[in-house]
């Protein structure tokens, strides 16, 4: 019953898309409005259809229906029930649903927001959604139905892969596809944009609200993925430039450059072509991640099955990128820029530093993943491209970046004085320098985490610096404190906005910095009893091997390590490394335990044991610095809820 | 349930038989971690010897390790695996022949960019703008301005 | 901006790129060619799970065939595990040795494995990987078909089949020595 219902919601799905893409084109090119008004009633029905597909697979998960394949192969009766719900989007094929109904939800924002406001370009950004909606309602028809029935119906399935059964594992797709499918919305308005002729600044302050939102939820998704590997795969990192990490970190590199440089075509009506060839990128390369994850033609750690679904979705990339650029070289003549400039030394040569670095990232980052690709073609011989080649090249880069975003919300539009600088810059460098020296002399002898360090503190000098100044000409102006400081945070909200999120990644890079410098790991076998010591940065950690135990849980095995960790001071916690077996993974998955603190991680990952309980070998690792990534993501948060608050002044 | 014993059972003798062996040279574990990480685990994706929780990792630094102890160089340690894997297990392909495209074409596009930036900053400073003004406003001296102009200005 | 041509720079750049990709389609990244075929194979030396010494010096002169399995490994492992034994026992006159190394598996579950298919030919555990390094080994089960000069000839990757196995083996003993 259940496949036979989803399946047919799906194709109705794909037909009424398709028609409501067509039908907004008629309508805005003959001038009927009867026309546009289907499209939009074919936007609330895909929605509605997509909706029901959701529900029906959930109804089935929580059903334990395995007469639906995908039910059977990703839980079984033993998947505890927040899994259940979470499996929806564990595989492919789900994921692909939940992808659809997350653009079918932005898709009715647009309608109910633009319809009145925006109606030269709404009826082309409608058509452009719908179209994009349609493309993965047919994938759902053809090369990746998730209601594909199972007969006969096995008595129970197979079960969740246990990596993903994990907090990190429920939020990061979520978060990941909220990004991914948030940046199709400025790709439409762009679209929008040259096919009507009004290529002017216009598409890009509507659209301000959506990449910085759709920005955000990927900076999210990619820290919560780099949440998940550290604490559930047991190497106790948290990126491996494997390439499907590089697929969503591509769009985002692409993203944030795109976020900057309209920046300046606001301002100073400059760099119009380019901005919209960066729109452009970026949705392919959202598009381009997909098609990495599910078309297994890159070895990943994150690849789905396969089948025809990679053709499917090449074939829709290529449509994308050839026809948006061709639409973009066929408009350049209305895109003329603007504004002059007096010298070099200026805020928009900085901003197109920072595009051009970030670019650059992305093409490094593109080109080394496939480049293995490459050489088999050129050379036949198949050659690994991994975190030796991308460190070396992107390092160099990501301090540059740390460096401009020091410079660039303090230098001066179109020309910046000798005066200008040395106001702005002088306190922050000298404060940089003396940083890296203290360090120094602390013992740190890595010259790329000097550099950095150096100009984290340079950079949040400048921050401090613009923030107090300004701070103290309110309160001279007759403000109280609140209205100095909290009044100008949400009366200037973007300016401030953007100075917090750049605080956030200021400490994300403090913790990548930091946990790239030091690490201290040792492998060891212990008997029951004996202990084993390691120097953290500042304190002796003790492990003591006090035990294992055997317990069942509903869906596995669970063998646990008792540990005692015993800190320079005589704190003591237990710690609890496991393996986990799963009747259906060939071999056991390790269970992590960890003391998370500021400055210092400990993690312990059980490896090998006595049956007996004698004996356990264990891996132990003191990382530094690891949680300030995930309190960096707190502040960007923080930063871009701030950014995107409706301005005061201006009526919206 | 048998399955779950029988594992456990695979993994208790593990324990015992993979115990490290005593080294005959006194090995750097740091050189041995180096040269782990710039080899490819190769049963899981991305992961270097270094970091890979797996047990044929494990395998793979404990020869490591015992090569260095019997005296091979770093590179001759990495070319024997070289010679067993193929290149495919270097994490980052040698910088030579072909496989120098990967580590230059990223500079070389950098400095194309950096020429196409000053390209268009010159073309931008064509024409030295007349009315704009020599020194910024900043946002305190904007917001005082704007409190005066609306007439609720301080004593 | 530009003018005439030089405008669909960008879209034809896209091109080259996209075809790139799709020749990702032809490619498995599984499947990586060995660099062993053709040159001699690395010598061994084993205890059998009969606690009998097995060395590679003692097979020159025959066709060998060397299978690295394990226990945990399902269903591959026990899939082809008939086909070996069945082509042992159809080529064990005709001048070919087939042994199985055991990887990364403990004693027990190897000693029922066998038991359970009843293999005939030697089957030797190898704790340290240090065989399966030799061989390049990057999974299991992987079977290598060494020729009578001592040269590695062929690499199957995945569970074997009679007729690949049969088939190589042919053309090797067709080989003068």
């Amino acid at each position: 019953m259940i496949p036979e219902l989803g399946y047919a919601a799906t194709v109705v799905g794909f037909v009424l898309a398709l028609y409501g893409a067509i039908a907004a084109v008629i309508g805005v090119r003959t001038g009927q409005a009867n026309w546009l008004r289907t499209g939009e009633r074919a936007a609330i029905g895909v929605w509605l259809l997509i909706t029901a597909c959701i529900a029906l697979m959930l109804y089935a998960f929580l059903t334990f229906d395995f007469s639906v394949r995908y039910v059977a192969v990703n839980t079984n009766r033993g998947t505890p029930f927040y899994y259940r719900i979470t499996a929806l989007w564990g595989a492919l094929e789900g994921s692909i649903v939940l992808w659809a109904w997350m653009l079918s939800v932005y898709t009715l924002i647009v309608v109910v927001r633009y319809r009145r406001r925006q109606p030269e370009l709404y009826p082309w950004v409608l058509s452009v959604m719908l179209g994009i909606l349609a493309f993965f309602l047919l994938v759902m028809s053809i090369p990746a139905p998730p209601f594909e029935r199972l007969s006969p119906i096995p008595p129970d399935g197979r079960g969740l892969n246990p990596l993903l059964e994990d907090s990190g594992m429920i939020t990061h797709p979520v978060a990941l596809y909220l990004g991914f499918t948030g940046f199709s919305v400025p790709f439409a308005f762009a679209m929008a944009a040259l096919l009507v002729g009004r290529t002017g600044d216009e598409w890009i302050t509507i659209t301000r609200r959506w990449t910085i939102v759709a920005w955000y939820f990927l900076s999210l998704g990619l820290l919560i993925g780099g949440w998940w590997s550290y604490h559930v795969l047991g190497w106790g990192g948290y990126w491996a430039w494997d390439p499907v990490e590089n697929a969503a970190f591509m769009p985002w590199l692409t993203g944030t450059a795109f976020l900057h440089s309209v920046m300046i075509q606001e301002r100073r009506r400059m760099l119009k072509l380019w901005n919209l060839t960066l729109i452009i990128l970026t949705f392919g390369l959202t598009l381009f991640g997909t098609f990495l994850t599910r078309s297994g033609i890159i070895g990943s750690v994150h690849s789905f099955t396969q089948g025809s679904i990679g053709v499917f979705f090449l074939a829709f990339l290529a449509l994308a990128l050839l026809g948006a650029f061709s639409l973009l070289a066929w408009r350049t003549d209305g895109l003329r820029a603007q504004g002059e400039l007096d010298s070099a030394v200026s805020r928009e040569s900085v901003f197109l530093l920072n595009n051009l670095f970030l670019i650059a990232a992305t093409f490094t980052v593109f080109f080394g993943t496939v480049f293995p690709l490459l050489s088999e073609a050129v050379r036949g011989v198949k050659v690994s491209v991994g975190a030796p080649f991308f460190n070396l090249v992107n390092i160099p880069i990501f301090l540059a970046l740390l460096f401009l975003m020091g410079v660039g919300p303090l230098i001066a539009w179109r020309r910046a004085s000798a005066e200008n600088l040395k106001r702005n810059f002088l306190k922050p460098v000298l404060a940089g320098i003396v940083a890296a020296a203290v360090l120094r002399l602390f013992g740190v002898g890595n010259v790329l985490v000097l550099t950095a360090m150096a100009l984290v503190v340079f950079v949040a000098g400048t921050i401090a610096l613009d923030y107090g100044r300004a701070v103290r000409a309110r309160r001279r102006s007759g403000d109280g404190w609140g209205a100095a400081t909290w009044g100008l945070l949400l009366r200037q909200n973007r300016r401030y906005g953007g100075f917090i999120v750049h605080l956030g990644i200021l400490v994300v890079a403090l913790g990548v910095a930091g946990s790239q410098a030091w690490q201290i790991q040792t492998e060891v076998t212990l008997d029951k009893g004996q202990s084993v010591e390691v120097d953290g940065y500042r304190t002796r950690y003790r492990v003591r091997f006090d035990g294992l135990s055997a317990s069942e849980e509903s869906n596995h095995g669970k063998v646990t390590g008792t540990f005692t960790l015993t800190d320079g001071r005589g704190k003591e916690e237990v710690l609890s490394p496991g393996r986990k077996f799963y009747p259906q993974e060939q071999t056991p998955i390790a269970a992590v335990d960890y003391r998370l603190g500021i400055f210092e991680d400990v993690y312990l990952v059980l490896g090998d044991f006595a049956r007996d309980g004698s004996q356990a070998t264990i891996k132990l690792q003191v990382n530094r610095m690891v949680s300030w990534l995930w309190i960096g993501g707190l502040v960007l948060t923080l930063g871009a809820a701030l950014a995107i608050l409706p301005d005061h002044r201006k009526p919206a | 349930m048998i399955r779950f014993y029988s594992a456990l059972a695979v993994l208790a003798v593990s324990a015992v038989l993979s115990a490290p062996a005593p080294a005959a040279v006194p090995v750097d574990e740091r050189v041995v971690h180096e040269l782990a990480a710039q080899l490819r685990c190769v049963v899981c994706q991305t992961l270097s010897v270094a970091d890979s929780p797996s047990e044929t990792a494990n395998q793979m630094r404990q020869i490591i390790r015992e090569r260095l102890a019997a005296g091979e160089t770093p590179e001759q340690v990495r070319q024997y695996f070289v010679q067993r894997y193929g290149e495919w297990i270097l994490l980052a392909p040698p910088k030579e022949g072909f496989n120098l495209l990967v580590w230059v074409v990223p500079f070389v596009g950098l400095g194309a960019g950096l020429v196409l930036v000053v390209i268009v900053l010159r073309r931008w400073s064509r024409n030295p703008a007349a009315a704009a003004p020599s020194t910024p406003v900043d946002p305190a001296m904007r917001e005082r301005i704007r409190r005066e102009m609306s007439g609720g200005g301080h004593p | 901006m530009k003018g005439g041509w030089l405008r669909w720079i960008i879209p034809a750049a896209v091109v080259p790129v996209l075809v790139l990709l799709a020749y990702g389609f032809w490619t498995n990244p599984r499947e990586i060619p060995s660099p062993l075929l053709g040159r001699p194979a690395a010598p061994f030396v084993l205890t059998t799970f009969d606690k009998a010494p097995l060395t590679l010096q003692d097979l020159r002169g025959k066709v060998v065939l060397i299978n690295f399995w394990a226990s945990w490994c399902i269903p591959a492992c026990y899939d082809e595990a008939p086909a070996l034994e069945r082509t042992w026992l159809a080529y064990k006159d005709k001048g070919v040795m087939v042994i199985g190394v055991n990887v990364q598996d403990t004693e027990e579950p190897a000693r029922k494995f066998l038991a359970r298919f009843q293999h005939s030919f030697p089957n030797a555990p190898d704790p340290r990987g240090y065989v399966a390094v030799e061989y390049g080994v990057y999974g299991v089960p992987e079977t290598f078909f060494i020729d009578r000069r001592g040269r590695v000839r062929f690499k199957h990757v995945g569970a074997l089949t009679d007729e690949t196995a049969r088939k190589r083996l042919d053309s090797l003993l067709e080989e003068p020595s």
